[in-house]
């Protein structure tokens, strides 16, 4: 699917699999980046390191889209100016707003990441709302300008998969913008599948971090995201709700 | 004493330029907030740091 484009706020990307760059080496971003095939990688906003550290800038290749987080948001008001510090930064008017309350269970705080959405669109940033899964939030945020809609799985970090399954598949049904599955995907099959339901990108990151070879990984998890998406594009076979349907004529039996 | 980055620093008087020449930073590589307002790059050399002041020199780490 030669002309299969991923579009975010204009922008056509080919790749459906958004890097995070947290919790593991800066010297194996770019293998990471090359074996994940990826277009797009997440970054963080800290206070900055003085020249003696390195930048993760210089880690990773040109034509990178850059997509900084607003992570340690724990408000509109505060992941605002956490986006425009980034975009400061002078790496694009992409961000991914993050706002979470609570520590917990690192869970986005939805009715926030609406208001944030709307102040930073107006401000003409491409706005990737990172939320929980939910049908009025997310006509919220496409309301508010957002450019796609980012779901989570499951917990941030948690590798456990599709838990929220059914919700993010009425977000892919009744949104009309890219549904990037963010948060919880631990394992390739479990992107595949989200690719297989209609989503348009997953986004991954501690599924990588925390396995045993990273740039395996990254490459297992590029290979399951493009089979997800042929077989969307492809449409699954129909399921029997009861009894079976042979394969083979049911003519030419070698009996009677 | 100015607030930067968390710390407090006898920094009063300088721009913030100075600062940043003085800190060893990449000036490529950060964004500098003052007071809550972004201090664009063009006025890093006209920006003078007084007392009480709150900064935060911000840059790229990485993250999901």
């Amino acid at each position: 699917m030669k002309n299969d484009k991923l579009i975010i706020g204009g922008h056509e990307f080919r790749s459906r699999f958004i890097l995070g760059s947290g919790k593991y080496s800066l010297n194996l971003i770019e293998a990471a980046i090359r074996d994940a095939g990826a277009e797009i990688i997440t970054l963080a906003v800290r206070r900055a390191n003085t020249r003696e550290q390195e930048s993760i800038l210089d880690y990773i290749p040109e034509g990178i889209t850059l997509l900084p987080n607003t992570s340690g948001a724990r408000n509109a008001e505060e992941a605002v100016r956490i986006a425009r510090l980034a975009r400061e930064l002078g790496c694009g008017d992409f961000v991914k707003i993050e706002i979470m309350r609570d520590s917990k269970y690192l869970l986005p705080d939805n009715q926030e990441t609406v208001k944030a959405t709307e102040i930073l669109a107006d401000e003409g940033f491409v706005v990737m709302p990172y939320m929980y899964p939910d049908l009025n939030t997310a006509r919220d945020l496409v309301n508010a300008g957002a450019a796609s809609v980012m779901p989570l799985a499951a917990p941030i970090g948690s590798n456990k998969g599709l838990a929220t399954r059914e919700f993010i598949q009425i977000l892919i049904d009744e949104i009309d913008l890219p549904i990037i599955v963010d948060a919880g995907i631990g394992r390739p099959s479990q992107a595949c599948e989200a690719m297989e339901m209609g989503a348009a990108a997953i986004m991954a990151n501690t599924a990588l971090a925390t396995a045993g070879d990273l740039s395996l990984m990254a490459s297992a998890f590029r290979q399951a995201i493009e089979a997800g998406r042929n077989a969307y594009l492809a449409g699954l076979g129909r399921v029997l709700t009861r009894g079976a349907a042979a394969s083979d004529p049911l003519t030419g039996f070698l009996r009677d | 004493m100015v607030r930067i980055n968390g710390e407090n620093m006898d920094m009063a008087g300088k721009t913030v330029a100075e600062y940043l020449a003085e800190s060893r930073y990449d000036l490529k590589r950060v964004a500098v907030e003052r007071n809550g307002r972004i201090v664009p790059r063009a006025e890093y050399g006209e920006t003078v740091l007084a007392d009480g002041d709150c900064v935060e020199v911000v840059g790229f780490v990485g993250g999901g």
